[in-house]
C-alpha cells in the first residue's frame, strides 16, 4: 500500500442478467462491486461504478442479434464497457447454463471490446448442482473475448447466502479484480500491442482507424500481389 | 448527381396478399421497373447478383442488355457484381460487351458476397474472400486497360498473352464502384485506382460508414487522384412514399415486419430512427435524404431500394412515380444549391472519354488478321505497340 502515491480513479462496470427485483444475481454483483470500492478506498484510490441491467436492454439485444442494429441503450452500454477498467459480470443459471440474455449481450459485442480487461464472473442458481457453470461455461466466453478473468469466480446457491464463506470469496475476487485494474495491464496491452489483435474496421472508435498499410492485404489492395 | 434504384432481385411472398410471384413474373416485373425508372427521369438502374433462391439474378449482363435495348438514357449498373466467385476474365468480357451494346450506359459495383455456400459452388472459399476480391480486381483492372496481359496470381490460372475481347467501348473501361460495409482494404483499393466507393448503409447506423467514407476520401487524395472532396461516393437508401405520411406508414409496415434481413426484428420506427429508411410523405423522404450529404459530404450517386420484401409491381411503379415526380426533382435542386464547387460530377462514359481523350477521337481498335493459331500474340490490333512482347508457356 502506497499512501503517498497520487489518488487514482477506476471505472468499474457491473453487468447483470438478473430479471427479478430484488435479484440475487444483482445482489451478488453489487456486493462484489461494493467490496472493490472499499478496498480501493483503503488503498487511497477511488472507484466509479456504472451499473448495466440487461433486462432493460432485452429487446435491443435481440434486435442486435438478428439485424446487427444497435439501439441507443445498447450503444450506451457498449460505450461504458469500452471505457471500463474492470468488469463484474453476473447471471442467473437457467437450464444448466448462463441466461440467454447474458450470453446474447456478450455475443453482440465487437470481438475486441474487452481485450485484456479484468473481469470477475458471478452466477446464482436455485441449486448448488449448477456451481460449475461459471468456470466451465462462462469462462470460455470471456476467454474468447480475450479478457482477463479473475482466478476466483463467484457462485451463490440459496444456502450460500447464509454462509460466511461467500463473503470470503467475494473479498478474494474483489481484491483480485482491483489488483488487476491497478496493474494497468489492459492499458499497456492497448498501448503496446493493440494492432496485434484482430479488429473490425472502426470497431473501437478512433483507435481502430490506425490501419496498417504494410499488411499483405493492404499491399494487395494497392495493386501489389498476394503472398 | 445521379439518382436511381437498385434491386437485390429477391422473390418474396407479398405478406398482404399472401402470393409469391413466380420467377417469370418477377423477372418481367423488374424489366418494367427499370423501364419505368427511365420514364420518370431517374438516371440509374442497378441489379444484384445471386446464385440461389429466392433470388433470380444469376445473369445480370443478360438482363441489363435486354433493358439497354428498351431504354435510351438509363445507366445500367450492378449491386453488386461478385468479384470473388466470378472469373475476372469473364467479368471483363461480359461487361465490355454490355458496354458496347448499351453505348456506354454501363458501370459496375463490385462486392464480395457474404453467402458462404456460394463460394464452393464456384470452386472458391469464403475464408479467402478478401484477398480473392482484391487480386481479382487487380487483374480485371489490367484486362480492361492492357491489350495483352501476362499475369500470374494466387487464385487463378495464369494468363499468357491474353487479350480480353471486345476491348472496352472507346477503350474506356466501365466505371467501377467498390461496395463495402466495413472493409478498409476495399476502400483502399477503390482509392488506389481512383474508382468510386459505394456505402450501402441501409441496415446499419451511419457512424460506421462515416468513418469508412472518411478513410476512402483521405486515401483517394493520398493516391493523387484529387482532393478528398473530389472522391466519388455513392450511397444506398430505402424509401416508401405516400402523399400522406400516415398512409405510407400503414401501407409499408406489413412489408417491413416480414422483410428479409431486418424483418421480425426492430420496430419500424426504431429502424427509421437509426438507418436511412424513410417511410413517409415526399417531403419527409426529401428531408431524410438531405441529411446524407451532411453526414457523408457531397456525393455522386444515390440509389434507393424500393422493390423488395414482396412489394407488388403496381405499388413499386407507383413508388417510382412519386420518387420521380415529387422527390428527386427537389433533391436535385436542393443538393445542387448546397454543393461545394470543388466536388466532382458523377462519372459517365462521356465524361470518362473526355477525360482520356480531350478533343481527340477515341481509339477504335481493329484486329490484325487471324494467323490461324487462335493466338493473337503481342500485337493483336493494328495499332498495338509492336515493342510489346507476350510471354508464352515453354513447350
Amino acid at each position: 500500500m502506497n499512501l503517498t502515491a497520487e489518488k487514482r480513479t477506476f471505472t468499474l462496470v457491473v453487468v447483470t442478467a438478473g430479471t427479478s427485483e430484488p435479484s440475487s444475481t444483482k445482489l451478488l454483483a453489487q456486493r462484489t462491486a461494493q467490496r472493490v470500492t472499499e478496498l480501493a478506498q483503503r488503498r487511497g484510490n477511488e472507484v466509479q461504478t456504472h451499473f448495466i441491467g440487461l433486462r432493460e436492454l432485452a429487446t435491443e439485444i435481440t434486435t442486435a442479434l438478428v439485424t446487427s442494429l444497435a439501439g441507443p441503450k445498447l450503444q450506451e452500454a457498449v460505450a461504458a464497457l469500452g471505457k471500463a477498467d474492470g468488469l463484474v459480470a453476473g447471471t442467473p443459471v437457467y437450464k444448466a447454463g448462463a441466461s440467454g440474455l447474458f450470453t446474447s449481450f456478450f455475443q453482440t459485442l465487437e470481438d475486441d471490446l474487452l481485450i485484456a480487461k479484468p473481469v470477475v464472473l458471478a452466477a446464482t442458481a436455485g441449486t448448488a448442482r449448477h456451481a460449475l457453470v461459471v468456470d466451465e461455461q462462462m469462462r470460455s466466453l470471456f476467454g474468447y473475448l480475450r479478457s482477463v478473468v479473475a482466478p476466483t469466480s463467484l457462485f451463490a446457491a440459496p444456502e450460500d447466502w447464509s454462509d460466511p464463506a461467500l463473503n470470503k470469496r467475494i473479498d478474494r475476487a474483489a481484491l483480485e479484480l482491483l489488483l488487476l485494474m491497478e496493474s494497468g495491464f489492459a492499458e499497456q496491452i492497448r498501448n503496446e500491442s493493440w494492432q496485434s489483435y484482430r479488429h473490425e474496421f472502426a470497431s473501437d472508435g478512433e483507435t481502430a482507424l490506425d490501419v496498417d498499410f504494410g499488411s499483405d492485404l493492404m499491399r494487395l489492395a494497392a495493386g501489389g500481389s498476394a503472398t | 448527381m445521379q439518382f436511381g434504384v437498385f434491386s437485390v432481385s429477391d422473390i418474396t411472398r407479398d405478406p398482404v396478399s399472401g402470393q409469391t410471384p413466380s420467377e417469370a413474373e418477377r423477372i418481367d416485373a423488374v424489366v418494367q421497373i427499370a423501364q419505368k425508372a427511365e420514364e420518370v427521369g431517374l438516371d440509374v438502374f442497378a441489379i444484384g447478383e445471386h446464385h440461389n433462391p429466392p433470388f433470380f439474378s444469376s445473369s445480370p449482363t443478360t438482363l441489363l442488355a435486354f433493358i439497354a435495348a428498351r431504354t435510351k438514357r438509363l445507366i445500367l449498373s450492378t449491386a453488386t457484381t461478385l468479384i470473388t466467385t466470378n472469373d475476372p476474365v469473364r467479368i471483363a468480357e461480359e461487361y465490355a460487351m454490355l458496354q458496347h451494346l448499351s453505348q456506354g450506359r454501363v458501370d459496375l459495383m463490385l462486392g464480395r458476397g457474404n453467402t458462404a455456400p456460394v463460394y464452393p459452388w464456384f470452386g472458391q472459399d469464403i475464408r479467402q474472400g478478401l484477398p480473392l476480391a482484391l487480386e481479382n480486381y487487380n487483374l480485371l483492372h489490367r484486362l480492361w486497360r492492357d491489350d495483352v496481359v501476362d499475369w500470374e496470381g494466387k487464385f487463378r490460372t495464369p494468363l499468357q498473352g491474353f487479350t480480353a475481347v471486345p476491348r472496352p467501348l472507346d477503350c474506356v473501361p466501365p466505371f467501377v464502384w467498390h461496395g463495402s460495409i466495413r472493409t478498409p482494404e476495399i476502400a483502399e483499393q477503390a482509392a488506389y485506382y481512383g474508382d468510386g466507393f459505394f456505402a450501402n448503409h441501409i441496415f446499419w447506423p451511419k457512424e460506421h460508414f462515416m468513418r469508412l467514407i472518411r478513410f476512402y476520401r483521405q486515401r483517394y487524395a493520398h493516391h493523387g487522384h484529387g482532393t478528398e472532396k473530389q472522391a466519388i461516393v455513392g450511397l444506398g437508401g430505402q424509401a416508401y412514399i405516400a402523399k400522406r405520411s400516415q398512409d405510407a406508414i400503414a401501407e409499408f409496415r406489413p412489408y417491413f415486419n416480414e422483410a428479409p434481413v431486418y424483418g421480425n426484428g426492430p420496430a419500424m420506427e426504431d429502424f427509421m430512427e437509426s438507418t436511412p429508411l424513410s417511410v413517409g410523405s415526399p417531403q419527409e423522404v426529401i428531408d431524410k435524404t438531405l441529411t446524407f450529404r451532411e453526414h457523408f459530404g457531397d456525393y455522386q450517386r444515390q440509389l434507393f431500394l424500393i422493390d423488395h420484401a414482396g412489394l407488388p409491381l403496381k405499388t413499386v411503379l407507383n413508388q417510382l412515380d412519386l420518387l420521380g415526380e415529387e422527390v428527386v426533382p427537389t433533391l436535385r435542386k436542393e443538393l445542387a444549391a448546397k454543393r461545394d464547387p470543388e466536388a466532382a460530377a458523377a462519372p459517365t462514359h462521356a465524361s470518362l472519354v473526355e477525360a482520356k481523350y480531350g478533343d481527340q477521337p477515341p481509339r477504335q481498335p481493329r484486329p490484325n488478321a487471324n494467323r490461324g493459331d487462335n493466338v493473337t500474340g503481342s500485337s493483336p490490333y493494328q495499332d498495338s505497340d509492336p515493342a510489346l512482347q507476350a510471354r508464352y508457356p515453354s513447350p
